[in-house]
């Protein structure tokens, strides 16, 4: 059986005095509430007696009855520490609208109208029609596989075409597994740091020569000195 | 006469207000904007209708009611990922424009280009952004991934999220580069025969799955076809339901990353 803490105790006892004296002062003031409700109370509070009488019979369990007549008997005490325990420290947020969408809206206008100034300036190229017959020199892919192109110069396609980007991909999807180091902070990461620098940098720097530093034959030029060979 | 100079004449500001009002306040138009939403009558700025904006709106409940504080700093994200998608929209948006134009048959590709650029109102100017945006969307789904690499973004709880990524960059890469030959002019042609003859290095199924893509075994109208299907359908297709995971997963994974 736990054991009921003494104030508690008190308290409900303090509570069952006042309930009797609460009565006789009800039928004493009887000004405020109506007669029939205050007959019907204290005959629910005569039953309810009863029922305390006999009730202590079987349980031995102390037993309370409210103003109302009702009986209360306490359970278990739970201590506010040990179910609100507070897991995360709160974030500070702000409403999404309008702090964020003011300025997604702002970004996608000024993506829109740089897009269309642009678009309107510069036009997109559009050379002669489809040729089987002809192929220009240089060949050039797109730019974002110049790098890849630039890779085939240097190395077995088997090499450059296949393993190295094959590779490159694998490192990318595999990159959140392969780092341990739980910190985001700068300071503690300054080795994948530098490893995706060093990444993004080979092929930043392939691409720009397969890009300005190629010409006919896919041949070393300098754009300077025999101009650009590069369509977007 | 009397009674008609108590009461003059409302004017015609009085009237559209009126109107307005009447408008405002019509099971029609309270049909349309559900609560919350700043074109209803009455709205005003209250945490509650601040949230209601989010929530009842479909296009912006894909954002929490709340984000974090540091989330909206545009020195964060540089509004890349957003600006990916996007882009993304607008090159759908441009890209419907030209597919009412463009017959994808080597008999007629290029010259329903030349069409559209000549004859077709603002036919040169959508053409326009269409292709600068592919490249720019291109150059901001690579930025984003390097933005989030250098946070540190990709760690425990979003990995999984971080590959998707890596799948929406090779798919954009396919969808630009598959629309690089609808051209049908000389620089799509060759860029595409360097481009797929990478791919035939392949080991085992290269040459397969070259020759499936292309059509034969050298780039022709069949080719065309399969990549403006690819192009136009299957590959917004796909990228679309890998958006839809990784923006849902973005907010499962507690938000954006950060702060560092």
């Amino acid at each position: 059986m736990t054991e009921i803490p003494e104030h508690l105790l008190k308290r409900a006892q303090a509570a069952r005095d006042k309930a009797a004296g609460g009565d006789a002062g009800g039928a004493a003031g009887g000004d405020r509430i109506p007669g029939d409700l205050l007959d019907r109370t204290k005959a629910a509070s005569d039953g309810a007696a009863a029922v305390v009488a006999t009730a202590p019979v079987g349980g031995g369990v102390p037993v309370g009855a409210g103003p109302g007549g009702h009986t209360q008997r306490l359970l278990t005490v739970v201590k506010s520490g040990s179910i609100q325990e507070a897991k995360a420290a709160p974030v500070d947020k702000v409403h999404t609208w309008p702090h964020l969408l003011a300025v997604e809206f702002v970004a996608a206008l000024a993506c829109t109208a740089f897009l269309f100034v642009f678009s309107w300036v510069v036009n997109a190229p559009l050379l002669q029609a489809a040729d089987f017959n002809k192929t220009p020199n240089p060949s050039k892919a797109p730019w974002y596989f110049l790098g890849l192109q630039e890779l085939l110069t240097m190395f077995h396609p088997m090499i450059a075409g296949v393993t190295l980007p094959g590779m490159g991909l694998v490192a990318l999807i595999l990159a959140p597994y392969l780092d341990r180091n739980a910190s985001n902070k700068p300071e503690d990461r300054k080795f994948m740091t530098s490893m995706m620098t060093m990444f993004l940098m080979f092929w930043a720097v392939l691409t720009i020569i397969g890009s300005f530093f190629r010409g006919p034959g896919f041949n070393f030029t300098f754009p300077w000195r025999d101009g650009i060979f590069f369509e977007l | 006469m009397a009674k008609v100079l108590d009461n003059p004449r409302p004017t015609a500001k009085e009237r559209l207000a009126k109107i307005g009002e009447q408008m405002q306040g019509s099971q029609a138009w309270n049909s349309i904007f559900r609560p919350g939403s700043i074109f209803r009558k009455g709205y005003t700025d209250s945490p509650r209708n601040r949230s209601y904006v989010i929530m009842n709106s479909v296009l912006y409940h894909l954002h929490p009611v709340k984000v974090k504080r540091h989330a909206v700093k545009v020195s964060y994200t540089l509004c890349l990922g957003g600006l990916s998608f996007f882009l993304f929209i607008l090159l759908t948006v441009t890209g419907i424009f030209l597919m009412f134009f463009y017959r994808p048959t080597g008999a007629n590709a290029w010259e329903d280009i030349q069409m559209l650029q000549t004859s077709v109102t603002f036919g040169l100017l959508v053409r326009n952004m269409h292709r600068w945006g592919a490249h720019l969307m291109v150059l901001s789904v690579f930025l984003h991934m390097a933005r989030v690499f250098y946070h540190g973004a990709y760690k425990p709880p979003r990995e999984f999220n971080w590959v998707i990524g890596v799948i929406l960059l090779t798919l954009t890469l396919l969808l630009s580069f598959t629309g690089y030959l609808l051209p049908w002019d000389q620089l799509a042609l060759w860029a595409v025969t360097v481009g797929t003859n990478m791919m035939g290095y392949s080991p085992l199924v290269g040459n397969q799955v070259r020759f499936v893509l292309l059509g034969g075994v050298e780039i022709g109208s069949e080719t065309l076809l399969r990549w403006y299907v690819l192009h136009v359908i299957m590959f917004p297709f796909i990228i679309i339901i890998f958006m839809a995971i990784h923006f849902w997963r973005v907010r499962k994974d507690g938000g954006i990353s950060g702060p560092l």
